[in-house]
């Protein structure tokens, strides 16, 4: 018996060796293995055999047979990685090849940063507000406190489509408008963005339609470095963490005292370059503690409530933000300029 | 506003004060400056004397002089027709340096030798309108005490400073060099002195010869004095040049007396000729002309302010003078008119007619002491620079209550809105800076306001003045101290952010445009009237636009003239109409071309058609919780392909619009508008929990023959109440049309939610579909 199954382990090992595909190693496998195979036929001799020596041969053909069995399978396994293999290397591709264009939107420049402002005020607990773009006269400017034939009118030229009703020149009429509202009680803080409007011809730097945002805070004890703080932390969060902002007298009708505001130049650190005109500081925002008259016209106790108000220009905001030179091009949307815009930004905005 | 410094050197003493750095103090102070300049911008000229002056060999026009410079003789060609011996002259010598960054340099003129150039007035670079003809042609000759050798420019007093100041409207009391005088001197702590107002006056009275009646209380102060027997003639040189330098142009010693009086006290006045006027009146107009200095007839109304000779206007008061009454060179006698008319009527002819120097000081109002002021300091100059005679007396109006104004506010006060702890003294400081007078007592201040600063008015106006002085920037930054609560979004406004947002992913780009626009272009795909512009800029932008369509459009067209053919492009703006009230509704807007999706080396794209288009609009219905609730119907829309566009429903309400672009007007560009008010207002449901499908489905194709005009969604609907429960999805997977006829193949996915469903009973539901649809469509079923 022993004889017989070197012989026919000599026979397979050297069939599987000449077996180049599965199916002739299946046929194999039926030639050997099978009904009527090789090794099956083995177990015929077994029956000739004592009991004795048919517990030592039996032990052997049942090895022999699982050997058969593993040597086919490993075969087997390795023929079909073969014909894989060689399957991949006809899907072979260069991964340098183009890809398929898939495209990309874009947020408008000018709604980015709206978002990112206003983000970082409903976070401080300020509601959104809106107010119409077509005004009255009394709420864009005399509850402002800028009364008819008011010389500040001319800072703002302003577009009517009624002898009383205007484009609105300013988003600062959704003061009013809001702390009508509130029924002249309790404190306030909204933001307000949108569009306004000015007598303007177009050029680099004006435009007759603009965006600004509004704000306003009024509560018992407000003051000045209330504001200080609240715009530091804006101009830090827009701007960058070092950022440190500067107050200007200035006027406008309804705050007293009225303030420009400066950030310090994001590109130099306030050292000075080409970017800040050589004084460390860019113009960003006009501001102010709310007129008494303008509370009190709102129904305002002027006694007990003070407030601070901002209005800051969007186009200014992306403008110094993202280097671009005219204000014109928000409005032409050449796409490769609303491109830019497609991708995140992180902190650091050199 | 222009300030010169030898001009403010009169009232203030700022021998130390470096200019550029003042501007720069003022800035901090709320005062703004477009530029600081050197009034002549040039170095090194020198007064010298002509020694010799002969003509030059080689031309008629030039003369070859020999000019003591002080530093020797030097020979200089020149071409001025004035030039003569014993003249003392500008010299720019070899090395000086004339406005312009010109560098004198030796030279050869017309083969003589020149070492230097002698200067005219316009060589100075003044500004044209500043400038004779004379003052080209020929040079400057000084008078015979001019030290040879000394500097040109300071003997002059051309060695000017100037700021030009970008004030604030407020402060109408810095549009003088004495109102400057006192916030510089506030600044610097110097005090503010006056000019000289003491001439001797004759016996001659005004009160004898003319009569002034003043019948409107919108002119509260009118001051008129008499001056005879000037004589006209050239100004002074420090009168031209403090003109100059404040950007008016010199004319003649009377005229330019008027103005500089009105520079200096900032209250404008007006000469009249004496001989040219009788009876003096200020009125309202009447609908009534005047013909102005500028030789314009100008229409005076009820609103305009006039100033009249016997009852007839003459003049606009307060805006111009008349021509009839202008002094001339012939001009004898003049009347001084010092008057206070109404800020908001002076606008408002300044507004229709021209804005002067003048009227811009009016508008602002003005303190009465300086109307007083201007009348005396006009009366000195005349007597002094035009040898005038004045009457002893003068004709008044007046009817401006002296009002002492005070303004109380504590200290408490100050700190509160300032959020400082300033003290008392600090603050008292502040207060004698800006001269102001004051009381205090305990920790509040009684603070008198003199006339001049018209700005002040409130509590807050002071506190405004302590934050300037004291520096806003020594304000410490904090937060507002408040009850925490929720930031609130505005709803409608959140609604417009996510369907932004959704577009942006499907790959599209944000827009926004103008809302002004042209009529025509709003003509294109609008019928509405849309809300015009009063007064508009131009034809292009006068009115309000009442659908987004053209501003995509016009989007687009900019940009494929740029190359760019791939456009995927929206808008989310407002649209605006008049209906009872102004309305103005949110819109959004879509265009998209070309290629949306592609591998070129694959050979595979999807170009925009309408159907990818209105892919793009059912996602963002569904996204917007609409699902199965829009329903698209043909329709025709002005300047949209007559067979590709289509109205969107939503409850039988009209929408949008959806189509391909007219051809005409562009190529392959498909667009949709919609009315975003009306989507917003729509309630949808909940999301709630469904269990994922546990049975299998089973589908079924079937194609029908019909009428090629039918539309599927007529179709689908038939089919869908047919196949009731069970019919899960209809697809339509091939369509093809054929001598009026089309053939159209769905594909019907069936499932019940609670069993497998049997092949049998699916068919029962298809024979009825295919019989419903067969009758309802006169269709016929095609391979079974």
């Amino acid at each position: 018996m022993e004889k017989e199954i070197k012989q026919l382990k000599k026979d397979l090992e050297q069939a599987i060796a000449k077996v180049n595909d599965v199916k002739s190693l299946n046929d194999l496998r039926v030639h050997y293995l099978g009904k009527k195979g090789k090794i099956t036929g083995l177990k015929e001799m077994l029956k000739e055999l004592s009991v004795e020596d048919k517990k030592t041969a039996g032990k052997l053909f049942n090895d022999f047979r699982q050997e058969a069995t593993d040597l086919i399978e490993e075969k087997e396994i390795n023929l079909k990685r073969k014909a894989l293999d060689e399957q991949l290397i006809t899907e072979k591709i260069d991964p340098t090849l183009g890809a398929t264009e898939i495209k990309t939107g874009s947020i408008h420049p000018l709604d980015r940063t709206i978002k990112e402002v206003l983000d970082l005020f409903v976070s401080m607990g300020y509601d959104v507000v809106t107010g119409p773009e077509i005004e009255s006269d009394e709420y864009n400017f005399a509850r402002l406190n800028l009364p008819k034939d008011h010389p500040a009118r001319d800072m703002q030229d302003s577009l009517y489509v009624a002898t009383d009703y205007l484009l609105r020149t300013q988003t600062s009429p959704t003061q009013v408008r809001t702390m009508e509202e509130n029924k002249a009680k309790g404190p306030i803080r909204m933001i307000a963005p949108g569009k306004v409007y000015r007598k303007d011809d177009d050029d680099a730097t004006h435009s007759h339609q603009f965006m600004q945002i509004e704000a306003l805070v009024v509560d018992e004890n407000i003051n000045l470095g209330h504001l200080k703080g609240t715009l530091e932390l804006m101009v830090q969060t827009l701007f960058g963490k070092e950022r440190k902002i500067r107050f200007r007298p200035s006027y406008f009708p309804f705050t007293e005292p009225s303030l420009e505001v400066d950030v310090s130049c994001f590109r130099c650190d306030g050292e000075g370059c080409s970017f800040c005109k050589e004084s460390g500081w860019l113009e960003i925002l006009g501001a102010g503690m709310v007129h008494p008259a303008v509370l009190e016209m709102s129904g305002y106790d002027k006694e007990k409530y003070s407030g601070f108000a901002f209005g800051l220009g969007v186009e200014r905001l992306a403008m110094l933000k993202y280097g671009i030179n005219d204000i014109r091009q928000f409005y032409q949307n050449h796409l490769h300029f609303l491109e830019l815009f497609e991708r995140i930004d992180k902190e650091g905005h050199k | 506003m222009k300030i010169s410094r030898n001009f403010l050197a009169d009232y203030l003493n700022i021998k130390k004060v470096d200019f550029p750095q003042l501007a720069e103090k003022m800035v901090a102070l709320g005062h703004e400056y477009d530029s600081y300049y050197r009034l002549v911008d040039a170095s090194k000229l020198v007064i010298g004397q002509v020694i010799d002056c002969q003509k030059h060999p080689n031309s008629k026009k030039l003369s070859v002089c020999q000019v003591d410079t002080g530093d020797g003789t030097k020979e200089i060609v020149c071409g001025a027709t004035n030039v003569a011996a014993k003249q003392k002259v500008v010299v720019a010598k070899v090395g000086a340096i004339l406005p312009g960054d010109f560098k004198i340099k030796k030279a050869k003129i017309a083969g003589v030798d020149s070492h230097g150039m002698i200067c005219s007035f316009a060589e100075l670079g003044f500004d044209k309108k500043f400038l004779k003809d004379s003052d080209w042609q020929e040079i400057m000759v000084l008078d015979d005490k001019a030290p040879v050798g000394a500097d040109a420019l300071e003997y002059l007093e051309l060695d000017d400073e100037v700021i030009d100041f970008d004030l604030t409207t407020n402060r109408g009391d810095l549009l003088s060099m004495l109102g400057m005088a006192y916030e510089i001197g506030a600044l610097y702590q110097l005090d503010v002195q006056y000019p000289p107002t003491d001439y001797q006056e004759n016996n001659e009275s005004i009160a004898n010869k003319y009569s002034l009646n003043v019948t409107t209380d919108k002119c509260p102060l009118y001051l008129a004095k008499l001056v005879e027997n000037i004589k006209i003639t050239d100004s002074p040189q420090y009168i031209k040049n403090r003109l100059i330098a404040c950007g008016i142009r010199p004319i003649n010693n009377v005229v330019d007396i008027s103005n500089y009086v009105m520079l200096e006290t900032g209250q404008p006045i007006h000469f009249f000729d004496a001989d040219k006027l009788q009876n003096i009146g200020v009125r309202m107009g009447k609908k009534e002309e005047v013909q102005t200095l500028d030789n314009q007839i100008r229409k005076a109304d009820e609103n305009d302010i006039v100033i009249t000779n016997n009852d007839e206007a003459i003049a606009l008061a307060g805006v111009m003078g008349g021509l009839s009454t202008e002094v001339t060179a012939e001009t004898k006698n003049i009347i001084i008119e010092s008057a206070i008319f109404h800020p908001s009527n002076i606008r408002n002819t300044a507004q229709k007619t021209l804005r002067s120097e003048a009227s811009s000081r009016f508008e602002k109002g003005i303190a009465k002491e300086r109307t007083f002021l201007a009348i005396k300091r006009a009366c000195y100059l005349l007597v002094k620079h035009a040898e005038g005679e004045v009457a002893k007396d003068m004709l008044k109006h007046d009817k401006m209550p002296v009002v002492d104004k005070e303004i109380t506010v504590s200290l408490e006060h100050i700190n509160r809105i300032l959020g400082m702890s300033l003290s008392i003294d600090a603050v008292s400081k502040v207060w004698e800076r800006l001269q102001l007078p004051y009381q205090k007592r305990q920790n509040v201040f009684r603070v008198l306001i003199p006339p001049r600063r018209l700005d002040l008015h409130i509590a807050e106006d002071l506190i405004e003045e302590v934050g300037r002085f004291i520096g806003f920037n020594e304000i410490k930054s904090s937060l507002p101290k408040t009850t925490i609560k929720k930031g609130m979004w505005d709803e409608k406004m959140v609604y417009c952010q996510q369907i932004r947002d959704f577009l942006i992913a499907k790959g599209l780009r944000q827009t926004i445009n103008y809302s002004l626009v042209s009529v025509s272009d709003n003509k294109m795909f609008s019928s509405q009237k849309p809300i015009a512009l009063l007064d508009a800029l131009s034809k292009e932008r006068d009115v309000l636009r009442t659908s987004l369509l053209t501003s995509l459009l016009n989007t687009y067209n900019y940009n494929y003239a740029r190359q760019i053919k791939d456009i995927n492009i929206f808008e989310i703006g407002a649209i605006y109409q008049k209906e009872q009230t102004y309305q103005e509704e949110n819109r959004l807007a879509i265009l998209m071309r070309g290629v949306y999706l592609q591998n070129k080396w694959q050979k595979m794209s999807v170009t925009v058609d309408f159907f990818l288009l209105k892919g793009i609009i059912e996602e963002l219905f569904n996204y917007l919780g609409l699902q199965n609730r829009y329903t698209f119907k043909v329709s025709t829309i002005n300047n949209f392909h007559p067979y590709q566009a289509s109205d969107i429903y939503i409850n039988n309400q009209k929408v949008g619009i959806i189509g391909k672009v007219h051809p005409e007007l562009a190529n392959d560009v498909y667009m949709a508008e919609f009315d975003l008010e009306y989507l917003y207002d729509i309630a949808i449901k909940p999301i709630k929990y469904k269990a994922p499908f546990r049975y299998p489905s089973i589908q079924k194709d079937v194609a029908f023959l019909m009428d090629a005009d039918i539309p599927t969604a007529e179709i689908e609907k038939v089919i869908k109440q047919a196949g009731g429960r069970h019919l899960e999805k209809i697809t339509v997977f091939d369509v093809y049309e054929k001598e009026k006829q089309k053939s159209i193949a769905y594909s019907l996915l069936f499932r019940d939610e609670t069993r497998t469903l049997n092949d049998e009973e699916v068919l029962n539901i298809l024979a009825k579909i295919i019989n419903v649809v067969e009758e309802k469509f006169n269709a016929q079923v095609r391979n079974k």
